[in-house]
């Protein structure tokens, strides 16, 4: 079998109480794309880390890769193989250039002692000549946008004889353009006779750039599957082992009443003539690139960042937000898109984070924090909102990310908003979890809660919402009315605008 | 091509060129070439020191300890040569193998334990000087080799004054001057220094290029060390006596300058030019405050104001920066 260039068979792996891995074989093709595709905690990043020789499988695995049989596979044969990961985070150096960043593990790998400037710049155009890609070679890392960075850290991996690209969760914090772009460039690595292993939480994706898909569910693989077999719903039912039905939001909010109202709102540089008026238990829907405003949009309904004018109008009554201060008093709470930065305190406890936004409830007669009201204020929240954890005293980084997101949730809803904003929501959350996470929204929703869902992946949108609102450019372009239209429309239209 | 000063570092720099513009105007002896390199002489020590300061601040740690190490370099040092005799060669050698030892320890601490550096220093610090006081008493060393005494009053070139005094540029500042350009050559053209910035950038990253981070470690804060021990024996030439206690306690003085010099406590970022930047300000106020008369406890007064406005300026620059780059084009 020359044409494969990983085999590995049988391959186990058990950390202290859990088995990481239950016998699995794998096998990526030259110059194919193979995605890998599981829930949290199925396995994934212990399979890249035994391809990469970081972690070492147990007894009785077979690694072979490019012809050559391994017995004692380390990280060392993995790089001289011509084995690249590239991580979620990127491993990247904010601190340093581009050029830099690209060169660096180069210069490294090839054992020199000093570092000449000149050949840095040339190394690094070197391998974005390889994806056409064109950097700012000396700008530095942490001013570049995201999507840059990515193309950093691709470069970075082909500056040595690459021969198989692992790349895990590369599309998290990517917007559609951006995503295509890097699709075509991974299409151009592989045209190359370069493999690439494709990780991914996002299954139209995966489906668009595959190949072939393995699965892997709690450590075994379920199998490996040709692209044109599959569709979202097996692929679901494989990872999950259970059905999920995408069933469309059908909540109808009552009556003609008006929760809030939002007039001619308008900031300089961000956002411009939006109105728009949400009902109680209604789920609205606002999508658009990043960079349209939205964030900045929901920044400034919740005081973040004020707007310079317009009005708005809580149950009829005009109010002013000028600060968070204002909008938590007005009943209205946030949760970011980025939860890992602004919404949770990750070295606290999950008890402590859920009822951060609700302490002046929990006061005793003596102004003090109630540790009987805090410890029956936390158990509740916890059950509801069904947040796996071992302990409510355990940290809140020790949680998966569709647990972390889930304890956000619990804290602002843990406030009684009437307004629920909400950026992102499953961002980075596997699919189980996202939809454990709409169904929590569309209960607020029952309850009477009016719901914005800001978004850019459209089916969340569209199947959760009420009415759709396109953003770009700052403004309000379109409203769909998600009962009369369809997915494929509002898709067209975004097409069109961008 | 690169820019030779940042923006914050032009920043620095203006600040000296109006301190120093403010100083000459009430006393014109501050801008005279004898003011200037008796300056660069008497600064030398903490000059020397910012520069292992910083290399430990890029790496994204910090060290504490390194005045207790500087004066246990010294002590022992000025007792071995009193003691056994030697030349400069020797002092030298002595202090920094001491130097060395002490900072190595650090970086084991820091690495193996994985204790933040400002509780691993903090707790050397008092090690290494109580471990001195014990073992010294506590006394003071007046006595020092003549051949030590002369090479204190090395100067490279010597000039006359209107009033027949001389002076001239120092072999002490030669000293510091050469740790400049070997720092320098270390932190811009070997795999080491740029190492240096990466593990303050980012320490898995820095591992998974390839980079072992314990040799990181105890480059860093060995060369900390032995930097400390350099300036130990620099000071001891300076005021040609050792005293255990008389540095102990200015280490955030160093830690100023570097700062002042647009280091950040975050890691992964200072350049050496702003180092020097920094240390010439802390100097230039000093020294002027001096020539002003006016009291040396309003000194401490404005080291920290002028901390507080540097360091927020830089901050508030970071914030307009990012700022701009959530700017939406509003058609």
């Amino acid at each position: 079998m020359a044409k494969q260039f990983l085999s590995l068979k049988n391959i186990n792996k058990r950390y202290v109480g859990v088995q990481a891995l239950v016998s699995v074989d794998f096998e990526v093709a030259k110059g194919e794309i193979h995605c890998l595709v599981g829930e949290n905690g199925s396995g994934k990043s212990t399979l890249i880390k035994v391809i990469s020789g970081v972690v070492q499988p147990d007894n009785g695995a077979v690694i072979e890769v490019d012809g050559e049989r391994f017995q004692d596979y380390q990280a060392i044969d993995a790089i001289h193989k011509g084995i690249e990961v590239i991580y979620q985070d990127l491993s990247l150096f904010p601190n340093l250039t581009v050029a830099e960043n690209i060169a660096l593990s180069e210069t490294i790998a090839k054992g020199s002692k000093f570092i000449n400037w000149k050949e840095t710049r040339q190394i690094a155009k070197r391998a974005m000549g390889k994806i056409k890609a064109d950097l700012p070679l000396d700008e530095l890392v942490s001013d570049i946008s995201l999507a840059d960075q990515q193309l950093v850290a691709i470069c970075r991996a082909l500056t040595h004889d690459v021969r198989l690209v692992i790349m895990d969760e590369p599309t998290t914090a990517l917007t559609r353009k951006e995503v295509d772009a890097l699709f075509v460039v991974v299409k151009d690595l592989q045209a190359k006779g370069i493999s690439i292993m494709f990780v991914s939480h996002k299954l139209d994706e995966v489906l668009e750039i595959a190949k072939n898909i393995s699965i892997l569910r709690d450590g075994d693989k379920i199998g490996t599957f040709a692209v044109q077999d599959m569709d979202n719903e097996k692929l679901i039912l494989a990872m999950t082992g259970k059905k999920l039905d995408h069933v469309r939001f059908a909540g109808k909010y009552q009556g003609k009443e008006i929760l809030f109202d939002v007039q001619n709102l308008s900031k300089v540089g961000n956002f411009k003539d939006i109105n728009f008026q949400l009902h109680p238990g209604e789920i609205l829907g606002i999508t658009g690139l990043l960079g349209s405003g939205r964030t900045e949009l929901a920044h400034a309904l919740f005081g973040l960042n004020p707007a310079d004018s317009g009005e708005i109008f809580l149950q009829e009554k005009v109010v002013t937000i000028r600060d968070v201060q204002d909008a938590i008093k007005l009943g209205i709470s946030y949760v970011p898109e980025n939860r890992l930065v602004q919404g949770l305190v990750m070295p606290q406890s999950v008890g402590k984070n859920t009822v951060i936004t609700i302490l002046k409830k929990l006061l005793n007669g003596l102004g003090l924090i109630s540790r009987e009201k805090m410890t029956k204020s936390i158990d509740q929240w916890v059950e509801s909102l069904a947040i796996k954890v071992p302990s409510v005293d355990s940290p809140v980084q020790t949680l998966s990310g569709g647990n972390q997101q889930r304890v956000v949730l619990a804290k602002w809803i843990a406030t009684e908003p009437k307004i629920l904003i909400l950026d992102g929501p499953t961002v980075g959350v596997d699919v189980a979890a996202k939809d454990a996470i709409h169904n929590i929204v569309r209960n607020l929703a029952a309850q009477g809660v009016g719901i914005i869902v800001i978004s850019d992946e459209l089916p969340e949108v569209f199947h959760n919402c009420n009415r759709v609102i396109v953003m770009h450019k700052g403004r309000f372009t379109a409203e769909f009315d998600t009962a009369q239209t369809t997915e494929d429309d509002i898709r067209d239209f975004i097409g069109q605008i961008s | 091509m690169k820019k030779l000063f940042s923006s914050y570092e032009a920043f620095v720099l203006l600040a000296i060129v109006i301190l120093s513009a403010i100083i000459t105007s009430m006393n014109p002896n501050f801008l005279t070439l004898e003011n200037f390199l008796d300056l660069l002489k008497s600064y030398s020590f903490v000059g020397i020191l910012a520069i292992g300061v910083l290399i430990v601040l890029v790496s994204g740690g910090i060290d504490i300890s390194f005045t207790a190490t500087a004066t246990i370099a010294m002590y022992v040092m000025a007792v071995v040569v009193n003691q056994y005799g030697g030349n400069m060669f020797i002092a030298f050698l002595i202090a920094s193998v001491i130097g060395i030892i002490l900072g190595m320890f650090n970086a084991i601490i820091v690495h193996f334990f994985k204790i933040h550096s400002i509780i691993a220093t903090i707790a050397t610090l008092n090690i290494y000087y109580g471990l001195l006081t014990v073992f010294s008493g506590g006394k003071w060393i007046y006595s020092l080799p003549t051949w030590f005494r002369e090479f204190a009053q090395v100067r490279v070139f010597t000039l006359t004054n209107s009033t027949g005094g001389q002076y001239g540029l120092s072999i002490i500042t030669v000293i510091w001057f050469a740790f400049l350009g070997l720092v320098w050559v270390l932190l811009r053209y070997t795999i080491i220094g740029r190492g240096v910035y990466a593990l303050g950038g980012n320490s898995v990253s820095a591992e998974r290029v390839g980079f072992n981070i314990l040799r990181l470690q105890l480059f860093v804060y060995g060369f900390m060390g032995w930097i400390a021990g350099i300036a130990g024996v620099v000071l001891t030439l300076l005021v040609q006596s050792v005293a255990p206690n008389s540095i102990v306690g200015k280490e955030l003085d160093v830690l100023a300058a570097v700062i002042l010099g647009g280091a950040s406590l975050m890691g992964g970022v200072g350049t050496l030019s702003g180092t020097i930047l920094g240390v010439i300000l802390i100097a230039t106020m000093n020294n002027g405050m001096t020539l002003m008369r006016i009291p040396a406890f309003w000194y401490d007064v404005f080291i920290g104001l002028i901390i507080v406005i540097s360091v927020s300026t830089s901050a508030y620059q970071n914030k307009k920066k990012q700022s701009k780059t959530i700017a939406i084009e509003v058609e």
